[in-house]
């Protein structure tokens, strides 16, 4: 018996997502009272940092073209680290990646999937996992039943838990088999931060009235080290790229905190960032509804408003270096 | 071309979430159902362009009881030529994705499309299950499909940016915001949907391995702090010192 988790280096990097997937499956492991491997498909510089947050042990895939990201390829790669390492319980990140994979290897392993964890498991009456439903307004608590379970964690929902270990390294050269599907190429959004990796988004909305009006708003999230987005109908109109859109039907976010600048608060709206840890809103109407969901409020108008901020951030920065 | 558009239906995003029977169940009572948004707006439309263009059939498959027949409707009367519902319990992903490829094996399909995920459980399963039963490619989360003979090329979102992709028919792709507009269906279509086919099939014995045993809701907030807009500097003062994310 052990835990695996699925990690795959984004920059020759281990990343975020996946460093908090390890910090999970090694806290489960010590549930279970077993260990943790990792399975690293691709190349990383910092592997290290998967022994410091407690795994064990490092699988280092060494097929050809691991890195080409195919689902049937990295689902056999997992299986076969499965069947090596007697795993009973795979973790991955619900990540793009994770979201990609870790279905075919439930389907294959007949394994109960809780896709979307906010928390290890309760088991102490069988193996029950909390997971977000209904767009981040709730949770469900989900009994697996299945010998083989998968989970697949929700970035920026667990706490990384530096236990300062070191793990053994091993080569590992599963069977991959041909690529259904071949990467022609890769474009990069932009440079600025990803969204579902930060920690603090700056956002606005319809209230901005323009999108000549965006540099306050990307000025702070600068200044912050913030990344940004934006409400739907702000993307729908096209002041702002698609990829900003956050929400039901947009991207599901949950950063330490959230500004909201001229955003109404919809529910549509709040389902995908309502888990953030913290929400302040800046918003003309007392009555948005989104002061509801907020921790800090500002009523006022975000144009005086804003370089209010800027300067009292420069100010806030300067005193606490 | 022969297409597949996995639907399910969803409560009405405004819906208000609550539990019932000691928080074992979804409060149904005054929740409007609606077809899942990335199924319709995402799925079902690119798959009627890609009929509309090249030729072929758009068929939608649901797996779930009488209670889904609105929403399949109504995919018909977007324009779908023709259903399946699969007469049995959504119990959970691998029941449903089972029942779809049992389906698949016996009616073969050129592309299965499925929605990123529902917006009731978020799980984004159900479309790589069907892939490794079928031992198919699959593009997740893909934002772009454009076909060429027996290729297709995709797009699909990756960490911080899209991932250009090349696969050869069949395969199955879960569609995400950008592969098409959402389409109103009008009087013609609504009418047409009533007698367009509707085959209701048995499911095969699945049982699943996984069961939700109670909800509970986010806990609540403590409540906002106003901060004077004319000083609004003690914001960045509170973030670090109370609230401590900066
Ligand atoms: C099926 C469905 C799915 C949806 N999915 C999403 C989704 O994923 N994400 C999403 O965001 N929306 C979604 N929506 C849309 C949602 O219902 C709202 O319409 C939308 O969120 C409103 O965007 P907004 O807050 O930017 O604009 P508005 O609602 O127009 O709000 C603008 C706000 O700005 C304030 N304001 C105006 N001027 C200023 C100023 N000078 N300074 C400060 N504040 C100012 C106003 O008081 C107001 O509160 C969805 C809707 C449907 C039906």
């Amino acid at each position: 018996m052990s835990v695996l988790v699925y990690t795959e280096p984004h920059h020759g990097k281990i990343s975020k997502n996946a460093t908090e997937a390890a910090s999970y499956a090694s806290k489960l492991a010590a549930l279970l009272g077993t260990t943790a491997t990792a399975l690293v498909c691709g190349e990383a510089s910092d592997t290290e940092t998967l022994g410091q947050v407690g795994i064990s042990k490092i699988l280092q895939v060494a097929s050809e073209g691991i890195s080409q990201f195919d689902t049937q390829k990295l689902s056999k790669a997992v299986q076969e680290a499965v069947r090596k390492e007697m795993a009973t319980v795979i973790v991955f990140s619900h990540d793009f990646s994770g979201k990609a994979i870790a279905p075919r290897v439930a389907a294959k392993l007949q394994a109960g999937l809780v896709a979307g964890a906010v928390s290890l498991p309760d088991t102490s009456n069988g193996f029950i996992v909390k997971k977000a439903v209904f767009s981040g307004k709730a949770f469900a608590h989900v009994s697996v039943t299945s010998e083989v379970k998968v989970i697949s964690l929700l970035p920026n929902s667990f706490s990384v838990e530096k236990t300062g270990g070191t793990a053994s390294i091993e080569s590992f050269l599963p069977e991959i088999g041909k690529a259904g599907v071949v990467v022609k190429e890769i474009r990069k959004e932009s440079t600025k931060l990803s969204l579902t990796e930060a920690d603090l988004v700056v956002s606005a909305g319809r209230g901005m009235k323009g999108p000549e009006n965006w540099g306050n708003i990307e000025e702070l999230a600068t200044l912050m080290g913030a990344a940004t987005a934006c409400s739907r109908p702000v993307a729908d109109i096209g002041w702002r790229p698609h990829h900003e859109h956050v929400g039901q039907t947009g991207l599901a976010i949950r950063p330490n905190l959230y500004i909201a600048v001229g955003i109404s608060g919809a529910i549509q709206h709040l389902a995908g960032v309502n888990g953030s840890k913290v929400i302040v809103v800046i918003n003309t109407d007392a009555e948005a509804p989104f002061f509801k969901a907020a921790d800090y409020g500002i009523v006022g108008d975000a144009f005086q408003v804003l370089p209010k901020l800027i300067e009292a951030y420069k100010q806030f920065k300067a005193s606490n270096n | 071309m022969k297409l597949l558009v996995c639907i399910s239906k969803a409560p009405d995003t405004t819906s208000k979430v609550s539990f019932a029977e000691n928080n074992t169940k979804f409060n149904e009572a005054g929740v409007q159902y609606i077809i899942n948004p990335y199924d319709e707006w995402y799925a079902l439309v690119r798959a009627l362009e890609l009929k509309e263009t090249l030729g072929g059939t758009v068929t939608t498959i649901t797996v779930g009881k009488a209670d889904n027949e609105p929403t399949i409707r109504k995919a018909l009367a977007i324009g779908a030529d023709d259903a399946v519902r699969i007469d049995a319990e959504a119990s959970d992903a691998l029941a449903v994705a089972k029942q779809i490829a049992d389906y698949v094996k016996n009616n073969s399909y050129d592309i299965i499309f499925c929605g990123k995920e529902t917006i009731d459980y978020n799980g984004s399963q159900v479309g790589g299950m069907i892939a490794e039963l079928l031992d198919l490619p699959y593009v997740s989360l893909a934002s772009k499909l454009d076909v060429n003979g027996n290729t297709a090329t995709l797009e699909r979102d990756i960490q911080g940016g899209k991932e250009v992709v090349e696969t050869n028919m069949p395969f199955v792709i879960s569609c995400a915001k950008g592969m098409a507009e959402a389409r109103i269906p009008n009087m013609r279509g609504i009418m047409a949907a009533r007698t367009k086919p509707l085959q209701v099939i048995s499911g095969s014995e699945v049982s699943k391995l996984t069961e939700i045993v109670a909800y509970s809701l986010l806990p609540e907030k403590a409540g906002c702090k106003f901060i004077d807009a004319e000083n609004p500097g003690e914001l960045f003062q509170l973030l670090h010192n109370e609230a401590k994310v900066i």
